[in-house]
C-alpha cells in the first residue's frame, strides 16, 4: 500500500472511535469517576472505605472470588479429562464430546438453575432417590456451591474447547523427542504436552472466571444475593442510580474482570506458543486399553448426564403442572406453552431485532477495525482494536450502570423519551459486549487474505473501494458470518446488562422474560416452556451455521493448503 | 499493441532506516523481455512493486512510454502484474477471475466474455472457464494468472518469480512457453528471478541486482563473458576467483598471488598494475596427466585432485594447486578418461578465458 490511508478510511475509524466513545469508554469511565468522587465532583476513596466497612459487601467480595474460583477449579476437573481423552487416544466419543462442548454454551445458566434445584435440590430428584435408598442428602445445591455448581457446569466447555485446539496444535515431534529421550505417560504429560497446551488452558480459564463474575441472573434465581453482581444490582435498581455503593461493586468487578485477563497472559509472558509447523502432525493417538476405555467412557457418559440435566429438567419443567417433592412432575400439561405463545412472542420478535442489530454492527465494525488495521497505516488503528477489544472485560452489568447513569437526562432527540428507556439502548449495549469476538473473527479471516490478492486485483484495474467490495469481504465472508453467527447466539442468552437496561416489558428480549417468570413459583412452567424455545432456536441456529461454514469452508481449503 | 519503453531514474527506496534501492537507473527497450536477476534481499521485488504502483520510491521517477506514473494510483497503470504466489481469488471462478479486470474496465458483456475466452485459449486453458482456482494444478494455476494479466492488454507485463513454485521439469517447459507468448504479444515484459539459469535462458538483456544495487546491465552472453565485478562473476554460473597483484613482466603481464605464486597472462589484460583478481570458468581449464608434456599456448599449472563430483554431462573436480583450490569441469563422455583423488595432474589454462577484475 503506497499511502498511508484515504479520507473515507479515516472517516469510517472516527465514525467506529465516536461509537466506541459514546457507548464504551465513556459509560465504563463514568462508572469509574462516580466510584472515586464526591457529590461535589472532589476526589474520594470514601466510598470505597465505606463499602468495606459494610460487612454485607465484604462478604459479597469474597464470596465472589470464591465462587469465581472455585468455578474455575470445578471446570477444570471437567475439562480436562475430557481434552485428554480426545488429544490422546483413538475414540469413538468424539461426537459426545463435540456435543459436550456446545450444548452448556447454548443455555444460559440461570434458564435452567431452576430446573437443576428441583433435580438436584434438598428436596430434589436425586436427593428423594438417595434418602429412599440410603437415606442420605446430598447438599450439592446449597447456597454458594449451587452456584458454583451450576456455572461450572455451563463454562466448562470454554476450556475444553481452547484446550483441545491447543492440545491439537502441538507438534508429535515435541513429544516423540521427549520419549526419544525417555520420558513417557504421566511425566510427558505433565513436563511437555500440558505446559506446550497451557496457553490454551490459561485462555479458557480466565474467560470462565470472567463469565462467571459477571452473571448475576444464576444467583438471583438461586436465591444468592450475597456476592458482588448481584450487590451492585441492588444497589443500583432499589436504593438508587446515585448510590456510591453499586459503583464500587462495579469497579471491583472491572478491575477483578482485567486482573484475570491479565493473570492469563501473565502467566504466559515470555513463553512460546506451541503452534504446528507446516508439515509436521499433530498427537499421536493410541488405542484405549480395556481399563482406560470404561474409564475414559465412563466420565463422559457422567459429564454427558450432568451437562444434559439442566435440558433435561427444563423440558420437564415446561411440561410440568405441578412438580416438588417428587422425582418426576406427576401431571404434565401444554399450558405453560399456550401461556407463552398468548402472553410473549414479542419477546422472541424484540430478542431477534435486538441480536439482529448487536451482531450486524459488530461484523461490520469488525470488518472495518480489522482492514483499518491490518491494511491501512492510519495513526491510532491499533487504539481501536484495543479498544474494542477491552469490553470483553467490563461486566454487562457495569456497561449497564454506565448507560444508566450517563445518559440520564438525555432525551430521544424530537421527543420528551428519556434515551435510557430506548429500546435501541438494549441492543448497543449487546453490540457492545460482543464486539470482542466479532473482530477477533473478522481479524483472524483478513489474516488469512494474502495482500497479493488485493493487489492483483489494484493492478488488473480495481481501485481502493472496488476491491475491497470484491475482493476482500468476500474472502472474509467465512469470517464475518461465523462473528454475526456467534454475536447473535451469545446475545440471545446475554442477561445481565439486558436486567439493568429493560425499563418497559414491551421491551424485554426473551433472556429476560424467562428471568422474570422464573422470579416467582407459578411463572416456573412457562418461563421453563419460553427457555425450551430459546434454547431450541439457539440450538437449531448454532447447528446450521455449523453446517454452512463447513461447506464454505470445503472449498477453500485445497488453495489455502498451497499458500 | 504498441510497444512502450521502461524507464527506472534514480530510483531510491527505504524500509525504515533500511536502504532497498540506491539510486536504480535502468532503461527498458519496448518489447524487450527483461530480467532483473539478483538474490533474495537484493531489491529486485522491490523495483517490480514501484512500476506497479505498491511500493513507493522515496526519489527517483518511473517512466513509461516517457510518462511519469507518479501520482497514478496502481489501479491506472495498466501495468499487468503476475504475482508469485499467483493470488488467484479463490471465490470465483477461473472465468471469473480472467474476467475481474475487464470488468473493472467497464467492457460491455459480450467484449469480456470473448477476451476471457482468447486469453484462456492463448495459455491452452480454453475449457477449464467454470473451475476454480482450487481445483487447478500448480502448473494450471500459474496460466491462470498469466491470462488473467495479459486479458487488460497491459502496457507492460511484470512476472514476479513466475516459475518458483513449479517443479522442475515444468519450470523448464514454462519457461520457454513464457517467452512464445511473449514474442507473439511483443509486450515490453520484466521479469524477477533469483535464479541465473532461468534469467540467462530466456531474456533479452538481464539487470543482475544486489543490495540495491545494479551491479551490471548486458544480454546474457555478455554477462557470463565479461562479468562487472566479483559478484557477477561469483553469481553468474561457476567461477575461479584468484586474488593476488597484477604487475608489468618484462614480456608479458604478470599475476602474482600467494595461492599460485607467480604466473604470465600474456599481453592480453589492458588493466592497470595493481591489486586484482583473476577469473576464469571451470569448463576453460584443460586437465592433464602430471607427467603429459605441456603444450604451447597454456598456461599449466601443477595440482592434485581433491575431490570430484559426477554431474552426467561433465565431471567437476576440485584441484588443489599451490595455496588454491580450483574447480574444473572435464567433459564426460564413454570412455572419457577420469582422474581419482589424490592424483597429481596439469591445469591448462588458456590466457585468453581469463578476465581480470580490478579489486
Amino acid at each position: 500500500m503506497s499511502r498511508r490511508f484515504t479520507l473515507p478510511q479515516a472517516a469510517l475509524a472516527l465514525v467506529i472511535a465516536l461509537f466506541l466513545l459514546v457507548f464504551l469508554v465513556v459509560p465504563v469511565a463514568t462508572v469509574v469517576f462516580v466510584a472515586f468522587t464526591n457529590s461535589d465532583g472532589s476526589l474520594t476513596l470514601a466510598h470505597f472505605r465505606s463499602f468495606f466497612q459494610l460487612t454485607l459487601m465484604r462478604e459479597s467480595f469474597y464470596n465472589s472470588l470464591y465462587v469465581g474460583a472455585m468455578s474455575m477449579l470445578a471446570s477444570s476437573i471437567l475439562a480436562l479429562p475430557l481434552a485428554y481423552f480426545t488429544a490422546r487416544f483413538q475414540f469413538r466419543g468424539a461426537l459426545a464430546i463435540q456435543t459436550l462442548g456446545v450444548l452448556p454454551l447454548i443455555m444460559p445458566p440461570f434458564v435452567g438453575a431452576t430446573a437443576m434445584q428441583l433435580l438436584f435440590g434438598r428436596s430434589g430428584s436425586l436427593n428423594l432417590v438417595l434418602g429412599d435408598w440410603f437415606d442420605l442428602n446430598l447438599p450439592i445445591m446449597e447456597g454458594l456451591n449451587a452456584v458454583v455448581f451450576i456455572e461450572a457446569l455451563h463454562y466448562f466447555p470454554f476450556i475444553l474447547l481452547n484446550l483441545t485446539v491447543a492440545l491439537n496444535n502441538i507438534d508429535s515431534a515435541m513429544e516423540e523427542s521427549a520419549q526419544n529421550l525417555g520420558a513417557s505417560g504421566a511425566r510427558l504429560f505433565r513436563r511437555i504436552v500440558f505446559p506446550l497446551a497451557l496457553p490454551g488452558y490459561m485462555a479458557g480459564a480466565a474467560l470462565v472466571f470472567l463469565k462467571v463474575f459477571d452473571d448475576v441472573a444464576t444467583p438471583l434465581v438461586l436465591n444468592v444475593t450475597n456476592i458482588l453482581a448481584a450487590q451492585a444490582y441492588f444497589r443500583i435498581s432499589s436504593i438508587g442510580i446515585d448510590d456510591p455503593i453499586g459503583y464500587v461493586a462495579s469497579v471491583i468487578m472491572v478491575i477483578a474482570s482485567m486482573a484475570a485477563l491479565w493473570g492469563s497472559t501473565w502467566v504466559m509472558r515470555g513463553r512460546d506458543y506451541a503452534t504446528l509447523q507446516r508439515g509436521g502432525s499433530s498427537l499421536a493417538t493410541r488405542k484405549l486399553g480395556p481399563w482406560q476405555a470404561l474409564l475414559a467412557y465412563g466420565w463422559i457418559a457422567l459429564v454427558l448426564l450432568l451437562v444434559l440435566s439442566p435440558h433435561i429438567g427444563l423440558v420437564l419443567l415446561s411440561f410440568s403442572k405441578m412438580w416438588s417433592f417428587t422425582v418426576i412432575p406427576e401431571t404434565y400439561t401444554l399450558a405453560n406453552y399456550a401461556a407463552v405463545f398468548r402472553d410473549s412472542p414479542f419477546m422472541l420478535w424484540n430478542s431477534l431485532v435486538y441480536c439482529g442489530i448487536a451482531a450486524g454492527l459488530d461484523v461490520l465494525i469488525g470488518t472495518a477495525i480489522a482492514y483499518l488495521m491490518l491494511r491501512t497505516r492510519l495513526p491510532g488503528r491499533q487504539l481501536l482494536d484495543m479498544v474494542a477489544s477491552a469490553a470483553v472485560a467490563i461486566p454487562g452489568l457495569v456497561l449497564g450502570i454506565g448507560y444508566l447513569r450517563t445518559f440520564r437526562g438525555f432525551d430521544l432527540p424530537f421527543t420528551e423519551l428519556p434515551f435510557v428507556s430506548f429500546w435501541l439502548i438494549i441492543a448497543f449495549a449487546f453490540t457492545v459486549r460482543r464486539l470482542p469476538y466479532a473482530l477477533r473473527s473478522c481479524v483472524a479471516s483478513l489474516q488469512q487474505v494474502h495482500l497479493s490478492m488485493e493487489e492483483a486485483a489494484e493492478n488488473l484495474g480495481a481501485s481502493n473501494r472496488r476491491t475491497v467490495f470484491r475482493i476482500v469481504v468476500p474472502l472474509m465472508a467465512g469470517g464475518i458470518v461465523a462473528g454475526f453467527v456467534t454475536s447473535f447466539l451469545t446475545a440471545a442468552v446475554e442477561i445481565s446488562a439486558t436486567l439493568m437496561l429493560v425499563s418497559a416489558t414491551s421491551d424485554a428480549p426473551a433472556s429476560y422474560g424467562i428471568y422474570l417468570y422464573m422470579q416467582s413459583i407459578v411463572g416456573r412452567g412457562p418461563g421453563a416452556a419460553l427457555g425450551v424455545i430459546t434454547v431450541l432456536l439457539v440450538g437449531v441456529g448454532t447447528y446450521a451455521s455449523h453446517r454452512i461454514m463447513r461447506a464454505r469452508s470445503m472449498r477453500f481449503e485445497t488453495l489455502q493448503a498451497l499458500k | 499493441m504498441a510497444k512502450v519503453k521502461v524507464e527506472f531514474q534514480d530510483i531510491a527506496l527505504a524500509f525504515g532506516s533500511t536502504a532497498v534501492l540506491r539510486n536504480i537507473s535502468l532503461a527498458i527497450e519496448p518489447g524487450e523481455f527483461f530480467a532483473l536477476l539478483g538474490p533474495s534481499g537484493s531489491g529486485k521485488s522491490t523495483l517490480l512493486r514501484v512500476l506497479a504502483g505498491f511500493a513507493q520510491a522515496k526519489a527517483g521517477r518511473v517512466l513509461v512510454d516517457g510518462k511519469d506514473l507518479a501520482d497514478v494510483p496502481p489501479w491506472k497503470r495498466d501495468i499487468g502484474m503476475v504475482f508469485q504466489n499467483y493470488a488467484l481469488w479463490p471465490h470465483m471462478t477461473v472465468h471469473d477471475n480472467v474476467a475481474f479486470g475487464l470488468e473493472e474496465r467497464r467492457l460491455p458483456r459480450s467484449e469480456v466474455r470473448r477476451k476471457v475466452a482468447a486469453a484462456l485459449e492463448l495459455v491452452g486453458l480454453a475449457d477449464l472457464g467454470a473451475r476454480r482456482p482450487s481445483q487447478l494444478s500448480g502448473g494450471q494455476q500459474q496460466r491462470v494468472a498469466l491470462a488473467r494479466t495479459i486479458a487488460i492488454e497491459p502496457k507492460v507485463l511484470l512476472l514476479d518469480e513466475p516459475l518458483s513454485n513449479l517443479d522442475a521439469k515444468l519450470r523448464v517447459h514454462m519457461r520457454a512457453e513464457l517467452l512464445a507468448l511473449q514474442r507473439k504479444l511483443g509486450v515490453t515484459t520484466i521479469f524477477v528471478t533469483h535464479d541465473q539459469e532461468e534469467a540467462l535462458s530466456i531474456s533479452d538483456r538481464v539487470a543482475v541486482l544486489d543490495a540495491g544495487i545494479i551491479q551490471q546491465v548486458g544480454t546474457p552472453i555478455e554477462l557470463f563473458d565479461h562479468p562487472a565485478n566479483p559478484f557477477i562473476a561469483n553469481f553468474v554460473g561457476t567461477i575461479n576467483l584468484i586474488s593476488g597483484t597484477l604487475k608489468a613482466g618484462p614480456d608479458a603481464m604478470q599475476f602474482e598471488s600467494e595461492a599460485l605464486g607467480s604466473i604470465a597472462l600474456g599481453s592480453m589484460p589492458a588493466t592497470a598494475p595493481g591489486k586484482a583478481q583473476i577469473a576464469f570458468r571451470p569448463h576453460v581449464v584443460t586437465l592433464a596427466d602430471a607427467a603429459a608434456p605441456a603444450g604451447a599456448g597454456l598456461i599449466w599449472i601443477e595440482g592434485r585432485i581433491a575431490a570430484r563430483e559426477f554431474l552426467g554431462e561433465f565431471i567437476r573436480y576440485t584441484v588443489k594447486a599451490g595455496k588454491a583450490e580450483i574447480v574444473a569441469d572435464q567433459a564426460h563422455y564413454t570412455g572419457a578418461r577420469s582422474y581419482t583423488p589424490g592424483e597429481a595432474v596439469r591445469l591448462g589454462i588458456q590466457p585468453q578465458q581469463i578476465r581480470v577484475l580490478a579489486r
